[in-house]
């Protein structure tokens, strides 16, 4: 199992090193490029600066130096400096980025999923009854919408119109004017937080699914909730530490509400209709006919016997789903000025910023492929054939 | 999984006859069939409906604007099309021994009915008023407003405030109890703009004809694009198997992982995209990504068919069992993902024109920037013709190309059938 796991990173790692080349090469190896207009044939430059720009910038070398000084540099997280704001190196720009994105990110990717799948196995379960074609319609509306204008009509419904939620950015600028803490150390905290927690219940619920009776097993999760939710009543409220945050934190995640919101509703669509038909598709294996003929009930025949097998398929597409959150994300980001990774692509690539651009794209097709690489890891959970033919 | 070429042929099948007569009535009792089975599916059906309204919309644009020519391309479809459907189908029924004169003469109806209302519609709608791109309202309806201290019914009266923004006839500024004249765009639909018009004069349904076009374009070219390329990949990498199919396979996983959008983001800062480029680049993407892999697990269910072995044996060469033998077979799940594919095209295009990244002039997402850009969309209802109409018709026929591929996958899947 370990070996399959090394055996996937470097591939995911080969994988990127292609990915980065590719991108190096289009932006700015290709004729026109925005560097040499900005500097080397741009007319308001006198000659000799711009010599000297194309000299500092390394330009008059060939392609193969300049490609091996900017892949060394890179895996030295040294990314050059941005060129929108001047003299900002670009790696600043992107850890103060990276949080919000990766806050916004995981709570999405999570509550989406779990959304989605729930929703399709009651979908499935209940299929013929009335209300399923309602359910699909709605679902299929969401599926294909045009998401920018989804995320507007809910900030003009929501944010102008009902008035219980801030309109665009990522926090209140009145209220953090003489805030003791940046943004991003609160952002840290909420991840952070965000992260025991989800393990917590995730290991919670894995030890759960252990006990046999079903009573017991309801009071042991139930009690554990219950713990968790008093220890994070206590983190925030009474510990010193959460306590000088927690207003900090309410007004961010009160920013937050209406893009997971948005996310959320849009995708989690796809993976309901995903796990819809594959359930579908496992209610109709003998195996289920057996469970039922043993007399189980049939909440653990829907859970434990179809749910379990048509997860797999769901599980593979979260590969797809991590694509699909990510360009969401862009595109809610851009919508909602929330100033994460994907803002800073759009306004990089629109700002013609080279150096901020390949970063920025690389970050996200780094965020994709850990993704990919944590799905490839769950699967390994999940399905025991992989398991054992991994070996 | 059966194909359309394989699904039951027709009882009353005529055994003898030439080959190609054979292959007619085998093709006409598979489509039939699949036909009987899609049209069971009522979503399916109201998907196909919206796509039909929309393809109307694209058609009778170019009449309204210029009237009806018998070289432009809506002439073609409005009167070589149905001569070619009055010639083909009475033969394809002579081949099947069958004189079904019904279908030919509905088409033959709808075809006079569509010139009727062509050569009536033609050229109704003068350009400098109507162009999607550079027409002008010149004429708006003059609306009448009074001015006064506390506005009770914003529909006759305007505050002070607002009255700051415009003057009498005679130039002198407006005081309360005057009434103001107003010609403004964007103005609501009324009889001269049936959806109304938008903040430079021009009419929003021009518009979103113009865009139905580029966006049956669009669809198309990427749908078609993506077929090409998924085919051949998955057929050739599912035969051959070996590093050619390894490559490709890797290939499609990479393209399957990074996000598309951010893909376009950045390819934009490099090229011009026109509608052209993105629809080959939206189909090579999705040809060589996810679309290649489910053709490939295809091509390989039908690379183990004893036929398949019939024909290398016959002595078929590569290319020919490849082309002959596979594709055919994998084609119609190759339908199938042409709609899906037009489904994220069109979103795609959207959303791209929405941030402003391609060098077209009129599309429904640009529409959609438009009015976001000039603030009409926190105005909620009062300006709903510039809101909505453009969101909707982007979503609409992503979904009816999305509810088609569904009803043609229960088609093609029989195990997604209702028990």
């Amino acid at each position: 199992m370990i070996r399959y796991i090394a055996r996937r990173t470097v591939q995911m790692f080969v994988l990127f090193i292609i990915f980065l080349t590719l991108t190096f090469l289009l932006l700015t190896a290709l004729p026109g490029d925005t560097v040499k207009q900005r500097f080397a044939t741009n007319p308001n430059i006198p000659p000799e600066a711009a010599q000297l720009a194309i000299e500092r910038l390394g330009l008059d070398k060939p392609l193969w130096e300049q490609y091996t000084s900017y892949m060394w540099n890179f895996f030295r997280g040294d990314f050059g400096f941005s060129f929108l704001q001047y003299p900002r190196p670009v790696s600043d720009i992107i850890l103060e980025r990276l949080p919000r994105t990766l806050v916004l990110f995981l709570t999405v990717l999570v509550s989406y999923y779990i959304l989605g799948f729930v929703a399709g196995k009651f979908i499935a379960w209940r299929r013929g009854r009335r209300g399923e074609h309602a359910i699909t319609i709605g679902s299929v509306f969401l599926y294909t919408v045009f998401y920018p204008w989804f995320a507007l009509m809910l900030i003009w419904f929501f944010a102008f119109y009902a008035d219980v939620v801030p309109i665009n950015k990522f926090l209140d600028p009145e209220e953090w004017v003489d805030a003791p803490f940046s943004s991003n150390h609160v952002f840290m905290v909420i991840f952070g937080v965000m992260l025991v927690a989800g393990i917590v219940a995730l290991t919670l619920w894995i030890l759960s699914r252990r006990i046999r009776d079903p009573a017991q097993r309801k009071r042991t999760v139930w009690m554990g909730y219950g713990a968790l939710a008093v220890v994070m009543l206590w983190f925030w409220y009474l510990s010193d530490f959460g306590s000088t945050r927690r207003l900090y934190a309410g007004d961010i995640l009160h920013h937050m509400i209406l893009p997971v919101v948005t996310i959320t509703l849009i995708s989690f669509a796809g993976i309901m209709l995903l796990t819809r038909s594959s359930m579908l598709e496992t209610m109709r294996e003998d195996f289920i006919l057996t469970a039922r003929a043993k007399g189980l009930a049939e909440k653990t025949v829907r859970d434990r016997h179809a749910a379990r097998t048509a997860l797999l398929p769901v599980t593979t597409s979260l590969v797809i789903a991590v694509a699909t959150v990510i360009d969401g994300g862009i595109i809610t980001e851009t919508v909602y000025s929330w100033p994460g990774m994907g803002e800073l692509l759009f306004t990089s690539v629109v700002g013609q910023d080279t150096n901020l651009a390949i970063a920025a794209f690389s970050f996200v097709g780094v965020m994709a492929m850990v993704g990919h690489l944590v799905v490839d890891i769950l699967y390994l959970f999940l399905d025991p054939r992989i398991r054992v033919t991994g070996e | 999984m059966t194909d359309l070429l394989e699904a039951r042929p027709a009882a009353d099948l005529p055994a003898t006859g030439s080959l190609w007569r054979i292959r007619a009535n085998l093709v006409w009792a598979g489509a039939t069939n699949n036909w009987n089975l899609f049209r069971a599916n009522r979503v399916g059906i109201v998907g196909l409906a919206i796509i039909l309204f929309f393809a109307l919309m694209a058609l009778i644009h170019p009449i309204l604007m210029s009237g009806m020519r018998w070289y432009s391309g809506v002439g073609l479809f409005l009167f070589v099309w149905p001569a070619v459907a009055w010639v083909i189908w009475p033969l394809l029924g002579r081949l099947r021994h069958e004189r079904r004169i019904t279908v030919p003469l509905t088409v033959g109806l709808a075809a006079v009915l569509l010139a009727v209302v062509g050569v009536t519609l033609g050229g109704v709608w003068d350009a400098a008023t109507y162009h999607p791109v550079v027409g002008n309202e010149a004429n708006p309806p003059i609306l009448y407003r009074t001015v006064v201290n506390e506005v009770t019914d914003p529909a006759t009266e305007m505050s002070m405030r607002e009255a700051l923004l415009y003057s009498n006839p005679d130039g002198s500024p407006l005081a309360p109890g005057d009434v103001a004249e107003i010609r403004e765009q964007p103005t609501g639909p009324y009889g001269r703009h049936w959806l109304g018009t938008d903040p430079l004069g021009r009419d929003i349904l021009s518009q979103l004809m113009k865009g139905a076009q580029g966006a049956f374009l669009l669809g198309m070219v990427a749908a078609l694009v993506t077929v090409l390329f998924a085919t051949t990949v998955g057929a050739v990498a599912a035969y051959l198997g070996g590093w050619v199919d390894s490559f490709f396979m890797r290939l499609a996983d990479l393209l399957l992982m990074l996000p598309a959008l951010a893909i376009f983001i950045v390819m934009s800062s490099v090229f011009r995209f026109e509608l052209w480029h993105l629809a080959i680049l939206i189909g090579v993407l999705s040809g060589f990504g996810g679309v290649a892999i489910v053709l490939k697990s295809q091509a390989l269910a039908v690379k183990v068919k004893p036929f398949i072995e019939a024909a290398r044996v016959a002595g078929g060469s590569t290319i020919r069992v490849i082309a002959v033998h596979v594709i055919p077979n994998v084609m119609p799940l190759s339908f199938l993902y042409m709609m899906f594919t037009v489904t994220a095209a069109i979103q795609t295009e959207a959303v791209l024109s929405f941030l402003g990244l391609l060098n077209i002039d009129m599309s429904w997402g640009l529409m959609i920037e438009l009015a976001r850009n000039q603030g009409y969309f926190l105005t909620g209802m009062r300006f709903w013709w510039l809101v909505f109409p453009a969101g909707l018709c982007v979503s609409l026929l992503a979904a009816a190309f999305f509810l088609v591929g569904r009803a043609m996958d229960e088609v093609i899947n029989p195990r997604l059938r209702k028990r």
